[in-house]
């Protein structure tokens, strides 16, 4: 169980909790978090779950997969911290994890 | 000038699994089908986003990729000798005084058929918009998400965007044309086939063309006509001189002309009885994941059941009075003569 932060891009947050094993994006998804599209459904073939992971999480995380690596070149504005949302999964040690949305998802 | 409409009895819009399973199943009751896609292949999201990815969950297929079930889609359905219309998207659906449809598409195709089927999962497959500010202003001028005509690239100074295929075969291809020829890609790792990646290193070594590494964040020019890219790279920003832009993002799903074809929409998704899968309007029909109604599930399975119960009632309203007798493709050696099995 892990509690995330999505920050929406005009800075309103929703903290919401998410079980083991879910990826990010279906946590967002479920709880109704605006800015999270997920066309495909989590197939990592779409890049529309684009999030800036904050803070130090980019370390934390580690390295993004190729696959991801290859569909985040369909993103908009793509940063260092930027990872697809279905791509990270929910365990103990993600707790507290802040992620912002992007303006659009495109 | 007019062309000749083409006479069909049903026209699906959509050739994902269930545009394809419909023509199956309106198949087996003769009903003949027109199938209209706005890709360049079948298999709808099957093929264009998940191709080699496995998909768990069709009954008797413990594992499948989207892309054996396209294939198998098609196999079941061939029997029926469908017409398929890639790369068209349907524009315009009317009805007439005497309750049949005219369609047309962007590719100027026009059909006239009794039933309308429209199977269009998430709507129409389109080029991703990147959203830079202003870009708006040199939609179809400068900027262009598509190459209709190769020969409007001549003498240009063309900055093509991205890392895939499309990009990659842009370049190539209208590099001998160009005034100038520059790639820009947010990383110097290209996701295109290889053979592409190293012609158009070729290119690049040997002067004919620039390659940056950045990404766009605004753009310069007047009247809808662009002088230059401005660009983020790992050094600073700077300034790429360009009056031809062509970003390839990859595609997104929007619902597109559906939306003004009359029918009660919600949410962008069109309510249905769970009896026929009718829409609002009488022969037009919405089946798969394009259709709403009380405990909807958007899974392959659930699209193929509505597809089996819509092509009854388009029997129904074809063949208006005729008994339609309940056969099962076991035992019915009518049916099995329609599959070319008996």
């Amino acid at each position: 169980m892990a509690k995330i932060t999505f920050i929406e891009h005009n800075g309103n947050e929703h903290t919401v909790e998410g079980d083991n094993g879910m990826s990010v994006m279906e946590v967002a998804v479920k709880n109704m978090v605006p800015g999270i599209d997920a066309d495909c459904g989590g197939a990592c073939a779409c890049a529309t779950c684009h999030v800036y992971l904050q803070g130090d999480w980019a370390e934390k995380l580690g390295e993004r997969s190729e696959m991801e690596e290859d569909m985040l070149d369909f993103a908009f504005d793509v940063k260092d911290s930027s990872r697809l949302s279905c791509q990270i999964r929910v365990s103990d040690d993600i707790d507290g994890l802040v992620v912002k949305v992007p303006e659009k998802q495109f | 000038m007019t062309e000749q409409a083409i006479e069909t009895d049903v026209v699906i819009v959509g050739a994902g699994p269930c545009g394809l399973f419909a023509v199956f199943e309106l198949g087996l009751l003769d009903l003949k089908c027109h199938v209209i896609d706005i890709l360049d292949k079948p298999g709808g999201q099957c093929a264009e986003l998940y191709p080699e990815k496995p998909i768990y969950d069709i009954p008797a297929l413990p594992i499948v990729t989207g892309q054996e079930l396209t294939d198998r889609l098609l196999e079941q359905a061939a029997p029926f000798n469908p017409a398929y219309h890639y790369n068209q998207m349907v524009t315009g659906l009317n009805r007439k005084d005497d309750g049949t449809f005219e369609m047309e598409t962007d590719g100027g195709l026009k059909f006239h058929c009794k039933v309308v089927v429209i199977a269009a999962g998430g709507g129409s497959f389109q080029p991703k918009k990147p959203p830079i500010p202003g870009i708006e202003d040199f939609e179809g001028t400068s900027v262009f998400y598509s190459v209709k005509r190769m020969e409007d690239f001549r003498n240009k100074d063309i900055l093509i965007v991205g890392g895939g295929d499309s990009a990659l075969d842009w370049v190539i291809n209208l590099q001998p044309l160009a005034k100038s020829m520059t790639l820009l890609h947010r990383r110097d790792e290209f996701r295109a086939a290889p053979d592409s990646v190293n012609k158009m290193r070729e290119l690049v070594a040997s002067g004919k063309m620039n390659l940056h590494i950045g990404q766009v964040t605004g753009l310069k020019g007047d009247n809808g006509v662009l002088s230059a890219a401005t660009v983020k790279g790992k050094e600073g920003e700077f300034n790429v001189a360009c009056n031809s832009l062509l970003p390839f993002f990859g595609l997104t799903m929007k619902l597109g002309p559906v939306a003004d074809w009359g029918l009660n929409l919600e949410e962008n998704l069109i309510p249905v009885d769970t009896e026929k899968f009718s829409t609002s309007e009488r022969g037009i029909f919405a089946i798969g994941d394009i259709n709403h109604y009380p405990g909807k599930l958007k899974l392959i399975l659930s699209g193929f059941h509505e597809a089996a119960l819509m092509a009854q009632e388009a029997f129904r309203i074809i063949n208006p009075g005729e008994r339609l007798l309940f056969q099962y493709t076991t035992s019915s050696s009518n049916l099995q003569k329609k599959l070319g099995v008996a």
